[in-house]
């Protein structure tokens, strides 16, 4: 459920953007599940299809935010499931180095996640939105300064 | 960012189709609004709606409008790529236009399914997805696949019983084959084995016809003392040395290649007494000693199970063991002078024409086996107290120590129901509490503690066999380097996915089978060898490989040569070139993007997930509208 925080108040109209890389075995196919079963989450995600979650350039993450993301999440295959052997190992790594560096400039860890969605997993697809978006709300825009 | 492509080069005319799925997407989005947005959008040269887009109309549409309009991109937006991409890039391919150069967007499972009860937002959304499609289509380029020619022949390493099988399989379907075997003679492990599990045909007569069948196949080339010096190369077209001793290496080209290099056993020095009297020896010695027809008179056995494996040496359950004891444990129970060897005199005049009345005997003992397991398993638990049909009690007490019984699958529990009726004993012990095997006054005696009562015993034996496990040949990395082809942690050859692809690599073009994939016996080191086989003719009966293109390309401009990507890649499908630039076999690529987001270059662009398209994908999506 998502919280009414006091910041959305003040801001009713806030309305945070969450750019999705999912890869095209498992999470991606997880977010066609939800979709399937019908599950019910909020339309604040845009979805990004790699192949691969370790195709995802750290770089791809910072330019999302630079270019207004409120919140970015990478999303793929289960440790040791993946298409490819091992791309989201790649992707673990690139995570933990991510949101170190990302927090130290003074984004909150909130804002960027690193999923594993398997194909069979719409509702977890639902809830990590849910739950980014609800966090985010709490959060509200990204801040210029850096606290 | 050159944003500017598109305008330099023709300009794209993108045409935007867009599904309402019934109502499955009419429902919950406003799908003439959405169009109208799309035709808006920069590039778009047509967009339109219709009720099913993949219905044979809707495709047809597609094709009059591609050509009608001079389409040379296409959007689809309707439901998931993972259905329907094919269908509709064919559609494009019929029009003339480079199934490359189509996008879809996901109106569906991402957007009005989820989203049914707010179409205003439904709708918006369904608006920015299409932008991102458009932004994404922009960029795209028409791609090539590779396809690649296959050298028709296979090499197969190891020629045990499963490679042997695997050489065969392949030479029956009329493919050359060569095959390396490192020993001086065909045939592996079975060759060294006496007596076979669930068969009365000792191991060389079972081995035999099959090793035969190879030396008269034509499409066989042996090379016996043989490894494999070198491999070059990649599916389809792989340049291989082969080492012989003193021998000037030979050159073989091949497309395919299976790995069949079996295993080893355990040697268990320092554990439980080994070598430290004669009579303390490994299953494998057994057999050695069987096969000599060396075999002392026996009154009292004792196997230990598990003697190295499942936390001692290695970790794992070498799976085999248990029935391989039970097998011996058979034998000696029925005091089988013939199949055990015991004098010499004997063997020699009895040799296998004696085992013929135990292949009667044995039809009649699995029939009363199988009418005793009929009755129930009830009397499993009476610790084998023999029965009608049971062989009249040899007087050699046969215990088998064991952390639990891997009697797997029915027969192999038929046998072990067998063993119990020949009163062979069953004594479990606890990984804390191994028996201790001590010699005292020259003799041998097995020390363990008795779980039920909770007591120590001790127990005189004649010999003590140790089931040490199965263990990865100790060259197996070299070759594992040799072909770029994974060891699990227990160095065992890895497979490409455990359940839906146990024979393949990970890489194309190699196979593997049998023991050097783990333990395995004989019937299942066939079958996977007959899998392996078959999954490497694919690609050899094709005559060529086609990869989707989606690969990895470098600019060798800008590469280093730092090596990043070489390291990262999963399929072994970059190397360094003569200049110690990264190259990439196209043919061995699967597109997985990896290296593309490692190289700290930036010299690898990933073909049709370039970082462009998918920046401009990311920035439509968060353009303010
Ligand atoms: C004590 C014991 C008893 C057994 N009893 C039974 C039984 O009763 N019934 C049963 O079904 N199974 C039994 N087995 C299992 C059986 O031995 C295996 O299933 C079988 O040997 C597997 O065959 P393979 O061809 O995979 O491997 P192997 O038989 O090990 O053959 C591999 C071959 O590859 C060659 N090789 C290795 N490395 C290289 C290289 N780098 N280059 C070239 N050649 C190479 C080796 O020299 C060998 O010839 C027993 C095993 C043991 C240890
Ligand atoms: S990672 Fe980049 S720079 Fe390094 S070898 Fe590969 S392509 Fe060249
Ligand atoms: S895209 Fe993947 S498979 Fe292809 S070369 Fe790069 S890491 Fe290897
Ligand atoms: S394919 Fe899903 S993470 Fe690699």
């Amino acid at each position: 459920m998502v919280e009414r925080s006091e910041a959305e108040q003040d801001q009713p109209s806030y309305n945070p953007r969450i750019v999705a890389f999912c890869c095209n075995w498992c999470s991606y196919a997880g977010a066609d599940l939800a979709g399937t079963t019908r599950v019910q989450y909020p339309p604040n995600v845009r979805i990004v299809r790699v192949m691969c979650s370790g195709r995802v350039d750290p770089a791809f993450v910072l330019k999302a935010f630079t270019l207004g993301a409120d919140g970015v999440i990478i999303a793929g295959c289960h440790p040791s499931d993946c298409h490819y052997i091992n791309g989201n190992e790649k992707t673990a790594t690139r995570g933990d180095f991510l949101s170190e560096f990302l927090e130290e400039a003074g984004i909150e860890s909130q804002r960027f996640r690193v999923e594993w969605i398997a194909g069979s997993e719409g509702q977890k697809f639902a809830e990590v939105i849910r739950g980014m978006v609800s966090d985010l709300e709490m959060l509200g825009p990204v801040a210029q300064e850096v606290a | 960012m050159p944003e500017n492509t598109s305008t330099e080069k023709e300009k794209p005319r993108i045409g935007v189709f867009i599904c309402h799925c019934g109502s499955n997407i009419g429902g919950f989005v406003d799908v003439k609004a959405v169009t109208e947005y799309a035709s808006t959008l920069p590039d778009v040269a047509y967009a339109t709606d219709n009720l099913y887009t993949c219905a044979e109309d809707g495709l047809n549409n597609i094709k009059e409008t591609i050509k009608e309009h001079n389409l040379d991109r296409i959007i689809v937006a309707s439901c998931t790529p993972r259905t329907h991409a094919p269908l509709f890039q064919r559609t494009c391919e019929a029009a003339g236009v480079n199934k490359y150069m189509f996008t879809f967007v996901n109106l569906r499972e991402h957007c009005s399914w989820v989203h049914m009860k707010e179409k205003e937002k439904a709708t918006q959304k369904a608006k920015d997805l299409v932008r991102m499609g458009v932004a994404r289509a922009r960029f795209l380029e028409p791609q090539e696949e590779t396809r690649v020619d296959v050298t028709p022949t296979a090499l197969v390493v190891g020629g045990g019983v499963s490679g042997m099988t695997a050489a065969l399989s392949l030479a029956n379907m009329g493919f050359p084959v060569h095959l390396v075997e490192k020993d001086k003679e065909l045939g592996g492990f079975v060759r060294s084995l006496h007596a076979l599990m669930m068969t009365t045909k000792s191991a060389n007569e079972t081995i035999r016809p099959l090793i035969d069948k190879v030396n008269a196949h034509k499409n066989i080339t042996q090379h016996l003392s043989s490894h494999v010096a070198s491999v070059e190369g990649f599916i389809g077209n792989y340049d291989v040395s082969i080492g012989g001793d003193g021998a000037e290496p030979k050159e073989v080209k091949v497309g395919t290649i299976i790995v069949a290099t079996g295993a080893v056993p355990l040697v268990p020095d320092g554990l439980f007494g080994y070598k430290e009297h004669p009579g303390i020896i490994t299953s494998s010695e057994f057999e050695e000693l069987c096969n000599k027809k060396e075999l002392p008179r026996l009154k009292s056995v004792a196997f230990i199970q598990c003697a190295g494996a499942r936390g001692q040496k290695v970790s794992y359950c070498s799976r085999i063991c248990c029935n391989v004891a039970i097998k011996s444990a058979i034998h000696i129970a029925e005091n089988r002078d013939n199949i055990l060897g015991v004098t010499e005199e004997k063997a020699a005049e009895a040799g296998e024409a004696v085992e013929e009345p135990a292949a009667e005997k044995k039809a009649e003992e699995e029939g009363s086996e199988r009418r005793r397991r009929r009755r129930g398993r009830g009397r499993q638990a009476e610790d084998g107290a023999g029965e009608e049909g049971a062989a009249p009690s040899s007087g050699v007490e046969v215990t088998v120590f064991n952390r639990d019984v891997m009697a797997y699958g029915v027969e192999n529990e038929l046998e072990f129901n067998k063993a119990r009726e020949k009163r062979v004993k069953f004594v479990r012990y606890g990984p804390d509490n191994l028996p201790k095997v001590s010699v005292k006054d020259g003799k041998l005696e097995v020390g363990y503690f008795h779980e039920t009562l909770k007591m120590e015993r001790t127990m005189p034996v004649d010999m003590v066999i140790l089931s040490t496990p199965l263990v990865a040949q100790p060259d197996a990395a070299t070759l594992s380097q040799l072909l770029k082809v994974p060891l699990g942690q227990d160095g065992f050859f890895q497979e490409a996915h455990v359940k839906l692809r146990p024979v393949d690599f990970a890489t194309d073009g190699v196979y593997v089978c049998g023991a050097c994939r783990g333990p395995a016996d004989i019937a299942e080191s066939v079958s996977q060898a007959a899998g392996a086989a078959s999954r490497a003719s694919i690609p050899l009966a094709n005559g060529f490989v086609q990869a989707e293109a989606l690969t990895s390309v470098v600019d060798e401009t800008k590469c280093t040569g730092c090596g990043t990507c070489v390291e990262v890649c999963p399929y072994s499908a970059l190397r360094k070139n003569d200049e110690g630039i990264s190259e990439v076999i196209a043919a061995a690529c699967k597109g997985c993007g990896c290296c593309g987001a490692t190289c700290p270059e930036g010299a690898i662009t990933m073909t049709h997930y370039t970082d462009q398209q998918l920046l401009a994908e990311a920035k439509a999506a968060l353009e303010e509208v």
